[in-house]
Order: structure tokens, then sequence, then C-alpha cells
């Protein structure tokens, strides 16, 4: 179970975070890699909801979307420092999370699907067409976080690029940490268990509603912080960060790197982030290959990447 | 004083009385168990005692409390545990964390030493740890600690279940076939286990099909047949009820020939 360790887990993602800068053609790598862990930063928060207590939701790009536009809003609106707007965020997603999550997750399977999928929608088309506040579908400016400006008085230069990419780099990896605390602690033993076996969970004492809302609240509080960050650190947000397409792409990197897994939840994020920018050159045949690769990966590695990879590497020791 | 009174206790699926009027009391460090044939309501009466299904008629008290209408997160919070007849078992998880979950009442505290490890989570989680590596060496899966439990034998699974409803450190114990598909040394050490248990002061309420165990360890039976009580006693009453004889040992030669062999 080396590969479950946490502080392994933390290591591999931190070195790998710091040098592969080094290996980067040009600056442009830079905000790739941060969006990338903007992806993954999402993607670990539907690891506590699907990997560990085993629900699923189609609308988690609602939460990235008031994220997003928290950070959009808070500082013009309310006079929000940009620093605290993502905390603002977060807060209205959690507390958003719980006043729905209380309804959606007494349904099960495709019918909690279809419950957050809705919910996703819902969001988005309120982004669309409240022109007078979000700009619609055009989209509006995000204020600098400021804290860039701050190093530089320092004496610490970096780009756009640089700046983002360790900034969210470092909330990747405590956001790795919180999921790594929680996956053995009580709260994420009582979460796996009612993922096993409701019933079970319910008789050793699991109050099976109460765990599944906090999933849902702190995947939530995830994805919403994500959406801040990618607010911040692009300067511009459209309505499209809480589309369902978002949705989709969210649960499809947890899919693919394996959803029981923080390592391969950001393998995943990185994987289909990466996958698009490589494809360019296929031009219109992106979009096939990317769902023929996705197709592949669950007909020969159904557990997600990660799992099935240290599995076979397992089997090879034995 | 009895820990568990059922009373009059009944259920309809789709017109079909699956449990009808069922009574009985179960005391602390008592063993009690329910025979009857395949279909009787066995697992059905369990299943509304443990808060599962909600019965239709009837009340279920636990030390003085109407229970009835308990959900079962609760009912754990009150001593009730048990095991299922059908696994299940958290097949995802290892060994230790299946029985970690059992100790869920014990070690859970606030989410948010949960989230940053805090010190008084690692304490609970380890305090818990060292009463679950315990209770894996009484049934003897102390060495399978760390595997997935889904690897693990029907024998072990069952085992398993057992430890994790110890976890809770029940107060009354239903046990749902414990030694089905058990060997003969395995079906032993579960009878072992289930004495050791009663004499501790925890009450059983066992279903078994197993007569040879029920017969050697119960202290009171039940006996169900379509879904009503036909008669209830120590072991040597209800081997000789001519009721009981008609419609379980009786259909069912071949099995108390084998127990008496």
């Amino acid at each position: 179970m080396t590969w479950r360790n946490k502080w392994l887990q933390l290591a591999i993602l931190a070195i790998a975070i710091a040098v592969l800068p080094l290996f980067f053609p040009s600056g442009y790598y830079y905000r790739v890699g941060a969006l990338i862990f903007v992806n993954a930063l999402a993607v670990v928060g539907l690891v506590i909801l699907i990997g560990y207590a085993g629900q699923i939701s189609l609308g988690h790009a609602g939460f990235a979307g008031i994220g997003a536009y928290a950070c959009a809003l808070a500082p013009e609106h309310l006079g929000l420092h940009p620093a605290l707007s993502p905390v603002l965020g977060a807060v209205v997603s959690g507390v958003l999370a719980l006043l729905i999550g209380r309804p959606i997750l007494r349904l099960k399977g495709y019918y909690l699907a279809v419950a957050t999928l809705g919910f996703g929608i819902l969001v988005s088309m309120v982004l669309t067409n409240e022109r007078a506040l979000t700009g619609g579908p055009d989209g509006m400016q995000v204020a600098d976080l400021g804290l860039r400006a701050v190093l530089r008085d320092l004496g610490w230069r970096l780009s756009g690029g640089e700046f983002w990419y360790g900034a969210s780099g470092i909330v990747l990896v405590l956001g790795a940490w919180i999921a790594l605390n929680l996956f053995d602690s009580p709260t994420g033993r009582a979460m796996r268990a009612l993922h096993g076996s409701e019933v079970a969970a319910a008789t050793v004492g699991v109050d099976v509603a109460r765990q599944k809302l906090r999933a849902f609240v702190i995947s939530a509080v995830y994805a919403s912080v994500a959406g801040s960050l990618l607010a911040l650190q692009n300067g511009y947000i459209t309505p499209d960060v809480a589309g369902f397409l978002h949705s989709v792409e969210m649960v499809t990197m947890a899919v693919l790197g394996g959803v029981g897994s923080v390592l391969g939840a950001t393998l995943g994020a990185a994987i289909l982030t990466l996958l698009p920018q490589v494809l360019t050159v296929f031009a219109e045949y992106e979009q096939l290959v990317l769902g023929a690769v996705m197709i592949l990966v669950m007909i020969f590695l159904p557990q997600g990447l990660l799992p099935s990879i240290a599995r076979r590497l397992r089997g090879r020791d034995e | 004083m009895s820990l568990l009174v059922v009373d009059g206790l009944g259920i309809t699926f789709g017109g079909l009385k699956a449990v009808d009027d069922v009574s009985f009391a179960v005391a602390p460090g008592e063993i009690v168990s329910v025979i009857g044939p395949n279909g009787a309501g066995k697992t059905t009466l369990f299943n509304m005692i443990s808060g599962i299904y909600r019965p239709g008629r009837g009340r279920v008290s636990l030390n003085g409390t109407d229970v009835t209408e308990t959900p079962p997160h609760k009912l754990a919070e009150m001593g009730l545990s048990r095991t299922f007849q059908n696994l299940q078992i958290f097949q995802d998880m290892t060994v230790l964390d299946n029985v970690l979950a059992g100790y869920h009442l014990t070690e859970r505290g606030s989410i948010w030493a949960d989230l940053l490890a805090l010190g008084s989570m690692r304490r609970r989680a380890d305090k818990a740890r060292e009463g679950a590596r315990g209770l894996l060496a009484r049934v003897r899966l102390d060495k399978a600690a760390e595997q997935m439990a889904g690897n693990l034998s029907y024998g072990a699974l069952k085992r398993l279940e057992i430890a994790r409803a110890l976890a809770l450190g029940p107060k009354i114990l239903l046990l749902d076939e414990p030694a089905a598909g058990c060997n003969a040394v395995e079906s032993e050490e579960i009878d072992r286990l289930i004495a050791e248990l009663a004499a501790a002061g925890i009450a059983i309420l066992l279903v078994e099909h197993d007569m040879k165990m029920v017969m050697r360890i119960s202290n009171h039976i039940v006996v169900l047949d379509h879904g009503e009580k036909i008669a209830e006693g120590d072991p040597a009453t209800v081997s000789r009820d001519p009721q009981v004889i008609a419609a379980y040992l009786g259909t069912e030669n071949a099995e108390g020939a084998h127990a008496d062999g």
C-alpha cells in the first residue's frame, strides 16, 4: 500500500511541481502548468466526493463558477480585497452545497447525477443571463491579486506565468495534504465505509446522510477555490467556467486518473489538460482522439490510470 | 430485566405477511436463537429490529426505550450491533480499516481535526487502531490486517464482520448466520466466541442454520414459520415440539440426522 502513503504521495507531487520547470522550453508552459494545478485541485475535491464517499456530481463546475465570479465581483461591489474573494467564494459555495446537498444527496446513482447536473446548469444560466452584474456570456475582468507586486517590492521578480505556477502548485499541495489527511481519518473512513455499504456503515453508527453532505460540501469548496484561482490567474472570466462541459471534464479527469487516488487525480488533470494542447496539430480531430483515449483507458484500465499501473507494478514485485 | 423486547412485530411486503405478530425478549448475557425454514422471515425480523426496515406493526424496545422508528446509526449509539447474512463488507478498504469503521462512534470528532490531521484526531485514531488490532487477533485475522478485505475468504469475511460488530462495544449483538459457509473448525471457533461474548454480558440474538450449534449454545429458541412464531422455549422443549418438528426439523431430516451424528 506504499503508493497510498501520505508523505510519499505529497513528496512526489511537490518534487514534480518543483522540478518540471527545468524542462520547460518556454515561459508559456508555466501557464499550462498553472492550469493543470487548478484543474487538479478541483479534481482532488471530486476524489473526496466520488472516490471516498461514492457519490457523483455533474454540477461541480457550478461551484467553480461561484468561486470564479466571487473574485470578479466581490472586489468591485463589496470592496473586498482580491485576496479575500476566494474565501468569500468558498464560504458561499460551502453554504450553498450544504443547503442543496441535504435534499439532493438522498438520491442515488443517476438520479443524483441529474440533480447535480441541474444545479450546475442553474448557476451557469444565472451567470450568463445576469448581464448587468456579470457581463453575460462575454464575461468580465478580474482584479489582480496584488501579491505579485508585493513580491516584486521585496525584490522577487516573477513573470505572471511563474507566479501562478508557484501559487497554484502550493495550493494544490495543500489541497492534496488535506485530502490525504481526510482519507486516513475517522471521517474519511466513515465516507469510504458508506461507499462500500450504506447499510453496514449505518449499523456501525455512521450517519450516512451527514457524511455524504460533508463530502459534498468539502468537494464544493475545492471546486470553488479552483474556480477562484482560475479567474485570478486569467484576469478574465466567462460563464463557461460554470458550464456543463467543465463539470464533465472534471469528472472525466478524476475517473481517468483513478478516482480513489489523489495523485491519480492530478495525473488525470495533467493528461486531459495537456492532450488538447498536444492535439492541436490534429485540429478538428482533437475531440475524436480525446474520446478514443478515454474509451481505451476505461476498457483496459477501469480503475483509472494510476491505481491500475500501481497494481500492475505490485503484481510484478510479488 | 430484558434488554431487547420485541412486541407483536409485523411487516407486509406487497400483501404478503413476511413477519406477523412476533414477540420475544432477550436479556443481557442470554443467547436467543431465531430458527425456521428458509423464507420464514428471520432476516426480515433482524432488519426490523436493527432499524433497516420500518415495521408495519408492533414495537421494539431497547433498554426500556421505544426504538421502533429509530434509524440504524442511532441504534448503534444505543449499543445495538449486527452482522449480515449476505456479507456487507467494505470491500475496497483494508481489513484493519473495516474494523476501524466499527469504531466510528468512539473515534469520531471534529471534522477540522480530521482535515488538518491534528493531534486530537491522531490520538482518537491510534486508540481505535489499538482496539481494532486486538479484535482482529481475537478472530484470528491479525495477520491479514493490511490486506484489502475483498481478497479474504468467505469464512474470514464472516469473522471480520463479527470483529467489526464488536468494535462498537455492543450491549446486544445480532448475528445473522455467522457460521454459514464456515468449516467445522471455524464454526467451532465462532461457537466459542459467541459463548464468551454472552459470558461477558452481551445479549446475543442469533439466526443460524447449524442446528447442532443452535441447540448447544442457545438459552432460548424462537421458531418462525411463514413469518409467524410457532414455538419458543429452551432447546430441549423446542426440539420436542411437534409443530416445530413438522415445520422445520421434520422437513429437514438430513440436517437433523447430521446434527445428531
